[in-house]
């Protein structure tokens, strides 16, 4: 890397000062108040603050409702993490073996990366919708009763893939580039020693691929934990019972809805624990690429 | 070990392009045959077409006495050498050995046994439970050699397996895969552009040329008697020179000059001479004004012109060369190509 010596001491923080405004202003200053005010409790009228120590984390704990949301986010992330993973997979091993039409597949297939996830979600609210969208229409016709406004089991369905179908793109992108770093005499060789097309995804294909396949996995996780609000948001609010409430979704269930600021930041803080670690993960792991 | 047959293979691909024509070859069994052309002549394809890695348009392949043109490429018992080795980078080498067999599902004894004896006869005992990146090159080249050997396949096919090592290590591993080919007697056919590779290894050479075979024929046949000026110019090195000659009156005449009798119908010739066959002669008939030389330690190249076209000449005398030197050649040296085609004159 090329350094540069500068003559002021002044000018290189003047450069770097604007970026450091917005980390300090939008990241530091909520995050350092979300911690402050874990600690806290608030009478409902916003007009008494009093210390209370621990006393919010250890209220976590024992709040059948936030279990259900640290539930309810783990299904939610394997869920969309295997569906967007998976789907993407196969697209990205059809263009891989060589599929007609390739770059237009793939050019179209990277659109949906463009969407904003609120705009994500309100299509998939429409398409789903029971009085006025087509697939509970057609499901109706083979005898299904679909209504995510009642039952939990269809609305967790309706934001998996609503969540998922964004993912997919990105997903897709990391899949191609890595099948296409993978030597294609590798797979002749495994041909020639008598492997057939499964064998060979799952001995030399999939074990090659797996750097792409964990760093995907992280960042799909970070995705659901975190990118997904607008998604529920903008199709099921977290209900019915719950159902979809996402540890993120509780955040601001509690602090922006129900006022109860001291709740929600202890959860913020604790989102908080989670996304650090998962970033160390990465970080390691990136650093040193997935052995093979 | 197998014979392997070309019945006037050729391939064209889907968009017209046509990359091969009318190949025909007889591989005997246990013969070694390297296909050899410079870059693009369709030698790789064809190899690839014989392990069923790319399609057969026309004519057939037969392996043994089978048809294998739409057999898949793991039931034609062929192991093949590829260029960049091609060793799965997960596995250690003793799984890179033993991935093949355990894909047909050989017994667990009958893989320790086989893996050991290859690793034996290749010098690789010691790296068995190492990756192929913790190795050199020419470790690496063992290996994907002893994946070959381990299966006992009907015929090995090699893919330029030397071109991503260095030029000492290339000699050592060019003589090895040789030993060890006479060793086993395995079918082996071998694609290179390399015509050192393909002269020293070769029982016989297939020389390809625009997606045509050029010559088939023992390495000396070829450097003997090549078929056509493209042999001519591409087996031996320094390449043979290739000079426009008439013929009239009984005499070879080059440059203006009669430079050897020739007993044959006058007109046009392409002239094709060695280097080493020109010989310093000073009252010599050829002409050659000299460009510059080339020292290679036991000889020098004198590379100049003769007439219009250029032209090399072997020398092993140290004297300081002259501008201008004169040379003759032997008749019996001369190989004549028709001035048109390029196809060598019979009895020339």
């Amino acid at each position: 890397m090329k350094r540069t010596i500068f003559g002021n001491q002044l000018l290189p923080w003047l450069l770097l000062a604007p970026q450091l405004a917005i980390t300090a202003v939008f990241f530091l200053w909520p995050a350092g108040q979300a911690v402050w005010q874990s600690f806290l409790r608030q009478d409902a009228f916003g007009l008494k603050t009093s210390f209370v120590g621990l006393t919010n984390y250890a209220a976590l704990l024992g709040d059948a409702k936030y279990l259900n949301a640290v539930q309810v986010t783990v299904v939610f992330s394997i869920a969309v993490a295997a569906l967007s993973m998976g789907v993407a997979l196969m697209l990205a091993l059809a263009v891989d073996r060589g599929l007609r039409g390739a770059r237009a597949y793939t050019t179209l297939l990277v659109w949906p990366y463009a969407v904003a996830p609120a705009v994500a979600g309100v299509m998939w609210w429409f398409l789903f919708n029971p009085t006025i969208g087509i697939l509970p229409y057609a499901l109706r016709a083979v005898g299904y009763d679909w209504n995510h406004g009642l039952q939990p089991r269809d609305a967790m369905t309706l934001v998996v893939i609503a969540a998922s179908w964004k993912q997919i793109s990105y997903n897709f992108l990391f899949f191609v580039a890595g099948l296409q770093a993978i030597p294609g005499s590798l797979r002749e060789a495994a041909a020639i020693d008598g492997a057939g097309p499964a064998r060979r995804f799952a001995t030399i294909t999939f074990p090659l691929l797996s750097p792409t396949t964990f760093f995907l996995l992280v960042v799909n996780v970070v995705y659901t934990m975190f990118d997904t609000f607008a998604v529920i948001h903008a199709t099921t609010q977290g209900g019915p019972m719950q159902s979809t409430t996402i540890l993120v979704y509780k955040v601001f269930d509690d602090g922006f809805l129900g006022l109860n600021l001291g709740a929600s930041g202890a959860q913020s803080v604790v989102l908080m624990g989670i996304v650090i670690v998962l970033t160390v993960v990465q970080f390691r792991f990136i650093e040193r690429r997935v052995e093979y | 070990m197998a014979a392997i047959t070309l019945d006037n293979v050729g391939k064209t691909y889907a968009g017209g392009t046509r990359a091969l024509s009318g190949m025909s070859i007889d591989i005997a069994p246990g013969e070694f045959v390297v296909l050899v052309g410079p870059s693009g002549c369709g030698k790789s394809t064809l190899l690839r077409m014989i392990a069923g890695l790319e399609t057969v348009t026309e004519g057939t392949i037969r392996i043994g006495e089978r048809v294998v043109n739409t057999v898949e490429p793991a039931d034609r018992n062929i192991a093949m050498v590829f260029q960049n080795y091609a060793l799965y980078p997960h596995m250690t080498v003793r799984q890179n050995l033993a991935y093949g067999l355990k894909n047909r599902g050989t017994p667990r004894d009958e893989i320790d046994r086989r893996v050991a004896e290859a690793a034996q006869i290749l010098e690789i005992g010691p790296y068995l439970d190492r990756k192929p990146r913790q190795l050199s090159g020419g470790q690496r080249q063992r290996v994907a050699m002893g994946r070959a050997i381990v299966r006992e396949p009907a015929a090995f096919l090699f893919d330029e397996p030397l071109s991503n090592l260095d030029a000492k290590l290339r000699v050592t591993m060019r003589s090895e895969i040789r030993q060890l080919q006479r060793r086993l007697g395995t079918t082996s056919v071998y694609v290179t552009h390399d015509q050192v590779e393909a002269m020293t290894l070769a029982d016989r050479l297939v020389v390809l040329n625009a997606g045509r075979i050029e010559q088939i024929g023992t390495p000396l046949q070829v450097y003997r008697h090549p078929a056509t000026t493209f042999v001519a110019g591409f087996i031996g090195a320094p390449a043979m020179n290739l000079l426009p000659a008439q013929i009239a009156d009984g005499q070879l005449h080059l440059a203006g000059a009669a430079v050897a009798p020739m007993t044959r119908a006058g007109g046009p010739v392409t002239l094709g001479i060695r280097p080493e066959d020109l010989r310093r002669d000073p009252a010599g008939p050829i002409r050659m004004r000299l460009r510059h030389v080339e020292e290679l330690g036991h000889a020098r190249l004198l590379h100049g012109q003769i007439g219009d076209s250029a032209a090399v000449c072997t020398v092993t005398d140290t004297a300081p060369p002259d501008p201008e030197i004169r040379l003759s050649i032997d008749p019996g040296q001369c190989h004549l190509f028709d001035a048109q085609t390029g196809a060598r004159l019979t009895g020339a």
